[in-house]
């Protein structure tokens, strides 16, 4: 197997990811297209775990696991306060950074 | 997003005729990786184009079973439990939560994205293919050690308190940090 | 200094101590301070006073050190007195006489830096296997630079280091105690007193830091406390204004001071250490082309932090925090970092600026110009505040002017007495405030004060000869020394002639006394013109004031020039008492004979024109307020003064009394940094300045002088502060419409230009 049929598969992925959280207005949608270059991030890690023989790269895919669930947890916090706010979620309604 | 599937279908035929060559083992598991390959990608387009939030929900779900799948070909097979331990059952619970607290529609909504479709997709495509170059210039058609052996779990726990005790810890500290953040953020009052 | 037999004093090994408290204290206030009986305000006082008792005994057993260092030797105290002497004599009423320093190196080296370093973390070396207990490398020389890339962090005790713990300790615990008075009833005593503490901590952490990095960090840490304690009342927009004016004009020197160290660190070899850096300068191992661009990169941040002309816009904002914050930050010893910082490096100044043998260097000039503009400012201010500040700005300048012509000891004297006086300046500014129910404007809420407030009279009138130079106050003999310094009077010496420099100290001498005894009148004598009734303040705030204004008085005594205790038959060893305890004397890390290094002779001619012309100049200005007072007891200006009737005198007049018009230039340049300022900064040239130049075209005068002066300060301190901000905002109405606040499309563009940018990496590489 060769390495980079899995990078090209992340790599993928990841500008998926990235498509989607600019193209989307829903905050949630938003989120999930993190999830998913999230998720890319961690196919690199373990590929390359498996390539250099390390465990560092599945113990630290396993951290990013973890640090994905904190950040879905406080995401989903700031998109429910928007809601509450506004009662919308439309990310491009929450534009305060107009100069 | 046209350009990222052909490529990655082009490399599949380049692929498949170099793999003949070797045992049917890795005939196995190359058929279960490409297989994988073309679910996830698939249901990420879909989940990122389809009308109806649940429905993106739900495939973002099989993106992320796809990727617990090519864990299990690269032999991280705890990293593939805790995948679908963690995003399956909580992330995602947590994800369709917030679809319901919101009250985004379940269904057809026509105003999902914005209309500049094409601009993302333009930065998506870019980064793709300075990706791509990259990658193949970098690796080429280096392969993984072939009498690897599945990195057991045992091996997991020992390297994560022995080596990585700092960054577990440090991780420890961070997730309470997030549950207090959450709640301090998403509280009434 | 200490043999390897020799074993160094406890106290320099643990000077740590001294800075570490209140930064634990800073912990104690900000966790439990709220909890305590007195909010905080105890922790603070105890912790800064136990430091004040180990900066005491550390600065004794230095003294001991040093004489013991003189005597014992070379059996030298005696004779070397006599030696120093024995330069001149015989010229004494004319030549106060000065020591030949020439004697220097039979007396073997004095005032050598201790440094005790401790390895922080290292890269690539072998010394890094512990990092947290590595063994004290204790050098009395040079050998703190570490091998490979090592960081170190430790202490540099010599005589610089240990006059400004003395000094931040002590006035540091009178403002801790002044203040417990002066904020009482704050709605954030408690945070006012953990920032004064943490405030303590860092200035004491840079005046010890043995490296340049723990020198930036110090650096850094002081302007954070400066920038929360000048906002200190954050609610009203001017305070919070005046906090991030000052932020970002120090912003503009850091500039400075980060490529000004990293090119001393790789000019070094590799060495952050102070010691070794000033090592090889001395020796000439870094080219002289270096060591300039280094110090000139160095001096925009000794502009900025100790308010140079064109920099010092900050410090007159900077009142809007709280008196007692104003008088240890802002006057005593915050603002002195940059010239600390001088005094740290001097070698690299020294050599950089070719200071021997000159006649003019950017340091000498900027401190120069900076001790005029910052005096002349002092006339027109209403606000008692803003006249110390300009006055601080001018004594500031006096001190880079006096490190500029290569007196070395008489700005590090200056920075020292003028800590002493100028605090006790503004503590008395505080209570006649907290007497005048909080206006510091002189001219509507004071006058006639001295009647109700006899205490705070006299220490103010200290305070204020001591600045003026009236002898026999501190600030008589450090001005002294610094206008003999500039070597141009006939029979001073000195570096070099810097004439210009001299004539710009011999003004301010003048200037300074003039716009004090102007303080002076407005709000001591005349008639009060305030609503309520004042009264003296308490013994909180009227006690810090007494021991100020005493030290006031006798800290000039430390460095008398020898013909003067000759001539008052008093002991020789009385003279140059300051001298051989700051100044290193045949020590490889400090500037010596070998690069054309002396020492000015006193004059007494000189020494009595100055005065001469101070006491005349305030003596004119008392006139001018006595004719005043006969026509009426409470008017503070001639209702038909020259202002009124002379249209060129009127227009300089205006425009340096009118301080909102230039914070309507600022704020309105800050607020429009996206909006097209060049527009805006263009118009108001045409506006302001060039009207005012036709106004008073062909009339050359003070007030045209003055109105280009003003201008041009705002303009281009605004302009640099603003650089970055207009630089995008400048190129146009494309740009401005990317900000749309669509955190998308900035998102877009991120990862857009990330692509772009790691295509380039690929294909370019």
């Amino acid at each position: 197997m060769f390495l980079n049929q899995f990078l090209f598969l992340a790599a993928a992925l990841f500008c998926i990811g990235i498509y989607g959280v600019l193209v989307r207005k829903n905050g949630v949608l938003v989120l999930m297209s993190i999830e998913l270059i999230l998720n890319a991030v961690n196919i690199n890690l373990v590929a390359f775990g498996a390539y250099r023989g390390d465990i560092g790269g599945q113990v630290f895919a396993l951290f990013v696991i973890a640090v994905a669930a904190a950040e879905v947890g406080v995401g989903l916090a700031i998109v429910l306060l928007i809601y509450r706010n506004r009662r919308s979620i439309d990310v491009a309604e929450a534009n305060l950074l107009k100069g | 997003m046209m350009f990222a599937t052909a490529m990655l279908s082009s490399q599949t035929a380049a692929v498949t005729a170099d793999v003949a060559l070797t045992g049917t083992g890795e005939w196995v598991a190359n058929g279960f990786f490409y297989a994988m390959a073309v679910v996830a990608i698939v249901a990420a387009l879909r989940m990122v184009t389809t009308k109806n939030v649940v429905h993106a929900a739900l495939y973002l779900l099989v993106v992320l079973s796809a990727v617990a799948g090519t864990y299990i070909i690269l032999g991280a097979e705890f990293a593939a439990a805790t995948q679908i331990l963690v995003y399956l059952g909580a992330i995602m619970v947590l994800l369709l939560f917030g679809v319901m607290l919101t009250r985004a529609k379940i269904g057809h909504e026509s105003e999902l994205d914005y209309q500049q479709r094409w601009l993302g997709a333009l930065v998506a495509a870019g980064m793709l293919a300075v990706m791509s170059y990259s990658l193949w210039e970098a690796f080429g058609t280096d392969k993984l050690p072939v009498d690897q052996t599945p990195q057991r779990t045992q091996e997991v726990s020992d390297s994560i308190f022995s080596t990585y005790i700092v960054p577990f810890e440090a991780l420890s500290v961070l997730l309470l940090a997030a549950l207090i953040g959450a709640v301090v953020v998403a509280r009434r009052d | 200094m200490f043999g390897a037999e020799e074993t160094i004093p406890w106290i320099f090994e643990n000077v740590w101590l001294v800075p570490a408290l209140p930064a634990a204290s800073f912990l104690v206030i900000l966790f439990f301070g709220k909890r305590l009986p007195y909010k905080g305000a105890e922790v603070g006082i105890a912790a800064v006073g136990a430091a004040f008792v180990l900066a005491l005994i550390a600065t004794f057993t230095w003294i001991g050190d040093i004489d013991n260092a003189e005597g014992g030797d070379e059996s030298h105290s005696e004779e070397a007195a006599v030696l120093r002497v024995d330069g001149s004599d015989g010229a004494l009423p004319v030549v106060l006489t000065a020591e030949e320093e020439g004697d220097g190196h039979g007396g073997g080296p004095r005032g050598a830096p201790i440094v005790t370093d401790v390895e922080w973390f290292g890269i690539g070396t072998d010394a890094n296997q512990v990092t947290l207990g590595a063994e004290d490398s204790v050098a009395t020389e040079s050998d703190g630079a570490s091998s490979g890339f090592g960081i170190s962090i430790g202490t540099l005790v010599d005589g610089q280091s240990v006059m400004l713990l003395f000094v931040v300790t002590l006035v540091s615990l009178l403002v801790h105690v002044f203040s417990t008075d002066y904020v009482h009833g704050d709605r954030r005593y408690t945070h006012y007193f953990a920032f004064l503490s943490l405030f303590t901590s860092a200035m004491l952490f840079m005046v010890l830091s043995s490296s340049t990095l723990q020198l930036i960090v110090g650096w850094e840490l002081v302007g954070v406390c400066s920038f929360a304690l000048i906002g200190h009342w954050w609610e009203e927009k001017p305070n919070s204004d005046a906090a991030l004016k000052a932020f970002l004009t120090n912003r503009v020197g850091d500039v400075g001071l980060m490529v000004g160290m990293i090119i001393l660190y790789f000019a070094a070899d590799r060495s952050f250490d102070i010691v070794t850096i000033n090592e090889m300068a001395v020796s000439g191992e870094i080219p002289t082309g270096t060591l300039t661009i280094a110090a000139l990169c160095l001096m925009a941040a000794v502009m900025s932090k100790s308010g140079q002309f064109i920099l010092h816009t900050w410090l007159p904002d900077a009142m809007a925090g709280p008196t007692p914050v104003s008088a240890l930050i802002h006057a005593a010893t915050m603002v002195v970092a940059g010239v600390y910082m001088i005094g740290r490096l001097y070698p690299v100044f020294f050599e950089g600026f070719a200071i021997a043998g000159s006649s003019l260097n950017a340091m000498a000039f900027i401190g120069g110009l900076t001790t005029v503009g910052g005096g002349a400012l002092a006339f027109v201010q209403r606000d008692i505040k803003k006249v110390l500040a300009y006055s601080t700005v001018s004594q500031l300048g006096y001190m880079v002017l006096a490190l500029g012509v290569g007196a070395y000891t008489a700005g590090m004297f200056h920075l020292f007495t003028h800590a002493f006086f100028k605090a006790c300046l503004f503590l008395g500014a505080g209570s006649v405030s907290h007497a005048c129910h909080h206006s510091f404007d002189m001219k509507a809420d004071m006058g006639g004060l001295r009647k109700h407030m006899p205490i705070t009279f006299w220490t103010f009138i200290i305070g204020t000869g001591a600045l003026a130079g009236i002898p026999p106050l501190a600030g008589f003999w450090s001005k002294d020394e610094i206008l003999v310094g500039a070597g141009v009077f006939p029979g001073t010496g000195g570096n070099g002639t810097y004439t210009i420099p001299f004539i710009f100290g011999m003004m301010t001498a003048a200037m300074t006394a003039a716009y004090m005894t102007r303080v002076i009148w407005l709000t001591f004598f005349g008639d009060y013109r305030g609503h309520e009734k004042p009264h003296e303040s308490g013994p909180r705030i009227t006690v810090p004031l007494i021991i100020l204004a005493s030290m006031a008085v006798v800290v000039g005594f430390l460095n008398m020039p020898s013909g003067f205790v000759k001539a008052l038959r008093l002991p020789e060893g009385w003279a140059h008492r300051f001298e051989d305890w700051v100044e290193p004397e045949g020590v490889a890390s400090f500037v010596g004979e070998e690069n054309d290094f002396t020492h000015a002779k006193p004059s007494l001619a000189l020494a009595i024109i100055a005065t001469g012309l101070g006491i005349t100049a305030g003596l004119a200005v008392w006139q001018y307020y006595q004719r005043l007072y006969r026509i009426d007891p409470k008017a503070t200006e001639y209702p038909n003064g020259i202002a009124s009737r002379n249209a060129v005198v009127g227009a300089g007049h205006r425009l340096l009394v009118e301080k909102y018009y230039l914070d309507h230039l600022y704020t309105g340049i800050i607020a429009g940094a996206t909006k097209g300022p060049v527009a805006r900064l263009a118009n108001w040239i045409n506006q302001n300045v060039l009207d005012g130049i036709v106004n008073t075209a062909g009339r050359l005068s003070v007030g045209a002088g003055q109105l280009v002066y003003r201008f041009f300060d705002q303009a281009v301190v605004d302009g640099a502060v603003n650089a970055s901000g207009r630089t995008a905002a400048s190129s146009g109405g494309i740009l401005r419409r990317i900000q749309s606040g669509q955190v998308r499309e900035y998102a877009t563009l991120m990862f857009g230009a990330a692509a772009v940018l790691a295509a380039i990496f690929i294909f370019a590489v």
